[in-house]
C-alpha cells in the first residue's frame, strides 16, 4: 500500500497552504515530512485522512482515493494528529479498545491487537492508568498505539517527538522504527536529527510548495555546490592575503585570526593552505572540514522565498 | 455507532454526571410529587401523575443540556473530535451514537418514576381508578420530548468549544421549542394564525400525547424536531469540507 499525492493544493481564503504538490511513499518506505512551521505539513495530512478536502488534486491512500472513499483508506491508515489529542478520562486499556473496535476489528481481535500493542509500546505498567495521569512521554506511546491498533498499512504521524525529553525522544524514535516493518509511514518534524535517525527519504515544504524530495546522502551532496573549511592561524594573517591562495572563492572572517574559506566543489583546498601557511611560516592552530550541516540544508532549501 | 455509544455512555458512568442527573431528577420530582403541598398528590385529591408529567419537561430543560453540553464542545475543545473524524465511521454515526447515549441516561432517570404510577394505583379510590392510557400517553411524550431535547443540547454542543456557552443556547432552545410558539401564539389575536403557530412548539403536541390518544401527527412531529437537530448538527460537523 502506498501513498500518492498528485498535485495537491489547499486553498484557506486567499492563502494557498499547500501549492501543487506531489510525490509518493512507498510501501516499506519511512519518509521524513519537512518543513518550518506553518509550511503546510499538517495540513497534507489532514487532507490525507480526509479530515479536510483538497481545494483540487489527489490523494490515493492504497487504491483508495481519500475523496471519494474516505472510509476505505481511513480503515487502511493508522492518524496521529498533531498534539496528540486523547480521551483524558479514559483508562489506556479501555481507549485502546475503543480505538481498535470503532477502526472495525471485532472483539477477539481487538483483545488481541491492544495486548499486543501494549506490549509493543511499552505501556504494560501503565494499562490500567488514567490517561491523564500519564506523562507526556507515555501519552505520545498511547496515541501511537492508538494509531497502530489495527494494523493500518498506512501510518500518517505529525510530529509524533514534539517536546519530548532526550530519552524520550530516543525511545519513540526506536519504537516508530520497530513497528514501520513493511508500512508505509510518513512523519512531520523540523527536527533534523529525526530525520537522519529514521527516514529513508525526505520531502521538504515550504510555504506549501515541495522544495525537495530526495534521499538524504544525495541532499547532503548536493548542498550549495562547494566546500568549506574551518582555518584558525596564531596571528599575522588577513583574509585579503587567504584570498589570493588558488582555489580559494570566498573568505569569511568568523574570529580571532579564524576563517571561513569556501572554495570550489572538488577541489581539496587543504593542501594548499598547508604550503601557504608554510611558505609565510605561519603557525596553522586549526584545519576542519566543514560537512554539509542536515540544518545548513534545512535552512538552504527553506529560506527561499 | 454502537462503539461511540458505548464510549459516550461509559463517560456518564465514569464521571459522576450520570448519578447527579439521576439524583437530582429523582429527588425534584418526588419533591414535587409527595412532598410540596402545592403540587403533592396526596394533597390534590385525584390519583394521577399531572404533577410528574407537567414539571417533568422543566426539570428537563435544565437537565438534559448539562448531559449534552459536553458531547461536541468538549471533542472539539481537546481536538479529540479530530480524531474520532479520521476514524472509519461516518459523522452520522458519532452523532447517533452520542445522541443515544445522551437519551438513553434521560430514559435511566425518567424509569424510576414507574413507581409513582403504581403508588398512584394503590392511592386510588377505588384501587386501580387511574387513567391508564393517559399515563402510558404521557410517559411516551416524556421520553420523546427527551429525546427532542437530547438532539437540542448536541446541535448546541456541536457549534461551540464552550460548554457554558453551550449549556446555555441548549437550555434556551428547548425552552424556545418547549413553550416559546405556544407564549408567541397568545400575542395573535386571530385564531386559526395563533393555532398554527402553537402547533410549531412542543407543548401542543406533548398535552396531546399526553391525553393517551398516540396521534401520528404528533409522533411525526417529534420525529421531525429529532431529525431536523440532527441533520443540523451533521451540516455543523461537515462545514470543515466546505470549499471557498
Amino acid at each position: 500500500m502506498s501513498l500518492q499525492i498528485q498535485n495537491l493544493t489547499k486553498v484557506y481564503g486567499q492563502q494557498k497552504a499547500v501549492d501543487d504538490i506531489s510525490f509518493t511513499v512507498s510501501e516499506g518506505e519511512i519518509v521524513g515530512f519537512l518543513g518550518p512551521n506553518g509550511a503546510g505539513k499538517s495540513t497534507t495530512m489532514k487532507i490525507a485522512t480526509s479530515y479536510l478536502p483538497p481545494s483540487s488534486g489527489t490523494i490515493k491512500v492504497g487504491n483508495y482515493d481519500v475523496v471519494n472513499h474516505p472510509l476505505e483508506a481511513r480503515r487502511i491508515t493508522g492518524y496521529l494528529p498533531e498534539h496528540n489529542p486523547l480521551y483524558l478520562d479514559m483508562y489506556v486499556h479501555e481507549y485502546l479498545t475503543f480505538s481498535g473496535r470503532i477502526a472495525g476489528l471485532n472483539a477477539s481481535k481487538s483483545r488481541a491487537r491492544v495486548g499486543e500493542m501494549i506490549e509493543l509500546c511499552g505501556l504494560t505498567l501503565e494499562q490500567n492508568k488514567k490517561i491523564e495521569s500519564l506523562s507526556k512521554g507515555y501519552r505520545q506511546r498511547v496515541g501511537l498505539a492508538q494509531a497502530l491498533v489495527h494494523d493500518p498499512q498506512v501510518l500518517i504521524l505529525d510530529e509524533p517527538t514534539s517536546g519530548l525529553d532526550p530519552n524520550q525522544l530516543v525511545e519513540i524514535r526506536k519504537l516508530i522504527r520497530n513497528v514501520s516493518r513493511n508500512k508505509t509511514v510518513i512523519f512531520s518534524t523540523h527536527i533534523m536529527q529525526e530525520v537522519q535517525a529514521l527516514c529513508d527519504r525526505v520531502v521538504v515544504i515550504n510555504r506549501g510548495k515541495l522544495v525537495a524530495n530526495d534521499t538524504l546522502p544525495n541532499l547532503l551532496k548536493n548542498q550549495s555546490g562547494h566546500s568549506a573549511l574551518v582555518i584558525e592561524f596564531e596571528g599575522g594573517v588577513s583574509s585579503d592575503e587567504l584570498k589570493s591562495i588558488a582555489g580559494v572563492l570566498g573568505v569569511e572572517e568568523v574570529g580571532n585570526f579564524k576563517f571561513r574559506v569556501k572554495g570550489a566543489s572538488g577541489i581539496d583546498l587543504r593542501p594548499e593552505i598547508f604550503r601557504f601557511a608554510a611558505d609565510r611560516h605561519l603557525s596553522l592552530l586549526g584545519l576542519k572540514q566543514e560537512e554539509g550541516s542536515l540544518e545548513g540544508i534545512f535552512r538552504e532549501l527553506t529560506a527561499s522565498v | 455507532m454502537i462503539q461511540v455509544f458505548i464510549k459516550e455512555f461509559n463517560s456518564f458512568l465514569n464521571s459522576l454526571i450520570a448519578y447527579v442527573v439521576i439524583g437530582v431528577f429523582l429527588t425534584a420530582m418526588g419533591l414535587l410529587m409527595w412532598v410540596f403541598p402545592e403540587t403533592s398528590v396526596l394533597d390534590y385529591g385525584y390519583a394521577d401523575l399531572d404533577t410528574l408529567f407537567s414539571m417533568g419537561p422543566y426539570v428537563f430543560i435544565f437537565l438534559i443540556p448539562a448531559i449534552t453540553m459536553k458531547s461536541l464542545a468538549e471533542e472539539k475543545k481537546l481536538g479529540t473530535l479530530e480524531l474520532l473524524l479520521t476514524k472509519p465511521i461516518t459523522d452520522l454515526e458519532i452523532i447517533a451514537g452520542k445522541f443515544l447515549a445522551s437519551l438513553t441516561l434521560v430514559l435511566l432517570a425518567l424509569l424510576p418514576t414507574v413507581i409513582y404510577y403504581y403508588s398512584v394505583y394503590q392511592l386510588g379510590n377505588p384501587v386501580g381508578n387511574v387513567d391508564a392510557p393517559g399515563v402510558i400517553g404521557s410517559f411516551l411524550g416524556l421520553t420523546l420530548l427527551g429525546a427532542c431535547f437530547c438532539s437540542i443540547g448536541i446541535f448546541a454542543s456541536s457549534i461551540t468549544t464552550n460548554q457554558i456557552i453551550s449549556f446555555i443556547l441548549a437550555a434556551f432552545l428547548c425552552f424556545l421549542v418547549y413553550t416559546g410558539f405556544d407564549s408567541l401564539s397568545t400575542l395573535i389575536n386571530e385564531g386559526g394564525q395563533a393555532l398554527w403557530l402553537k402547533q410549531f412548539g412542543i407543548l401542543y403536541h406533548y398535552e396531546s400525547i399526553s391525553k393517551g390518544l398516540i396521534d401520528s401527527r404528533d409522533l411525526v412531529y417529534f420525529f421531525s424536531v429529532i431529525g431536523v437537530m440532527i441533520v443540523l448538527t451533521k451540516t455543523v460537523l461537515s462545514s470543515r469540507q466546505w470549499q471557498p
